[in-house]
């Protein structure tokens, strides 16, 4: 995995492209104040990585340790901290990361939360059809046969129930950036990403896409 | 929610105003085709203004060889060149679709010409 951008989704719009005149939907990321709080080095850690800090945290709000953590690295507290794993020569930590990193028309992943959606029926969780809704139906939005009788004699494991949905981790794979606007530091990423508006999200060069030349 | 209202603020503009529902309008919008730009004009009625900001959107209707044609337009798209205004009406509604179910002449000819006064306030 190379480095990547944690960012805050900000909410959706569409935008013009003028040449062809088509509107595309994109997802407005906030990458601003992206720090490096750490390097670790297959040497002291085992694995090569980057630590990666999001968010302004008041010093108070943190404990002894992480104030320690922190400061060694000459970084600012952060709320959110993530991993990337990443080959060596990564940049000093203390170092910004900025929206520059990634380019027009870059294929990216990104992974987020998905919103909660508590304790869900099979309808909303699995697609289900359910069943008629009039003509003396009672049964709406139940979840039907669940399995034979004698043979097998229980139920198939996997069977998709009713029960908790959403709060998950998801990568969605393979999205374009659209825009990326340095004065702001924000990405335009077409299409949808999961989570709420506010919510942490990760995106990184897409995995199963080559990357653009390099820079 | 600053940073996103600017980008979709950076969209709006200001210069394809000038018309309201009930007005005869032309569309002049671009058609790509085979590579080369041409401007196609779709011409008829004003049924309605809906939405704001980026979303914000207009329908216009035609009645072409006896059969109603819609079609709406994103307010702010670049593949508007202009909106013509050829007749101005005067309307009680704010949506126009009274006039869809109207056949023959009325489907197109009840706007009421506008007075003086009412382009004013346009």
């Amino acid at each position: 995995m190379s480095l990547g951008l944690l960012g805050r989704k900000l909410g959706m719009t569409h935008v013009y492209d003028n040449a062809t005149g088509k509107a595309t939907a994109v997802t407005v990321v906030d990458v601003s104040d992206n720090q490096i709080i750490q390097v670790k080095t297959a040497d002291k850690d085992g694995y090569t990585a980057v630590q990666v800090g999001i968010g302004e945290k008041k010093p108070g709000r943190i404990n002894k340790a992480q104030t320690g953590h922190f400061a060694k690295n000459n970084a600012t507290p952060k709320y959110d901290i993530r991993e990337f794993r990443v080959e060596a020569d990564a940049p000093a930590a203390g170092t910004q990361l900025n929206v520059d990193q990634f380019a027009q028309g870059q294929w990216v992943d990104v992974i987020g939360v998905t919103k909660g959606r508590g304790f869900a029926g099979v309808v909303k969780r699995y697609n289900f059809s359910g069943q008629r809704q009039t003509h003396g139906s009672m049964m709406h939005r139940r979840t039907g046969a669940i399995g034979c009788r004698l043979t097998p004699g229980r139920v198939w494991k996997n069977q998709r129930m009713p029960g908790h949905m959403g709060v998950d981790n998801r990568t969605v794979q393979n999205l374009q950036v659209v825009a990326a606007r340095p004065e702001d530091q924000i990405l335009l990423i077409s299409g949808s990403i999961p989570g709420p508006k506010g919510g942490l999200v990760i995106v990184r060069p897409a995995k199963k896409k080559p990357a653009p030349a390099a820079k | 929610m600053n940073k996103l209202e600017k980008i979709q603020n950076e969209q709006v503009k200001p210069d394809i105003k000038g018309f309201n529902v009930g007005d005869t309008v032309k569309v002049h919008t671009r058609v790509i085709e085979g590579g080369k730009e041409r401007i196609q004009i779709f011409a008829g009625i004003v049924l309605d203004i809906k939405g704001t900001g980026v979303g914000k959107s207009f329908t216009v209707r035609k009645v072409s060889y006896g059969e109603g044609v819609e079609r709406v337009f994103p307010f702010y798209t670049p593949r508007i060149a202009r909106v013509e205004v050829t007749k101005r009406g005067s309307v009680r509604r704010a949506r126009l679709n009274y006039l869809r179910s109207r056949v023959g002449k009325n489907a197109t000819n009840v706007k009421e010409a506008a007075s003086a006064r009412d382009v004013a306030n346009a």
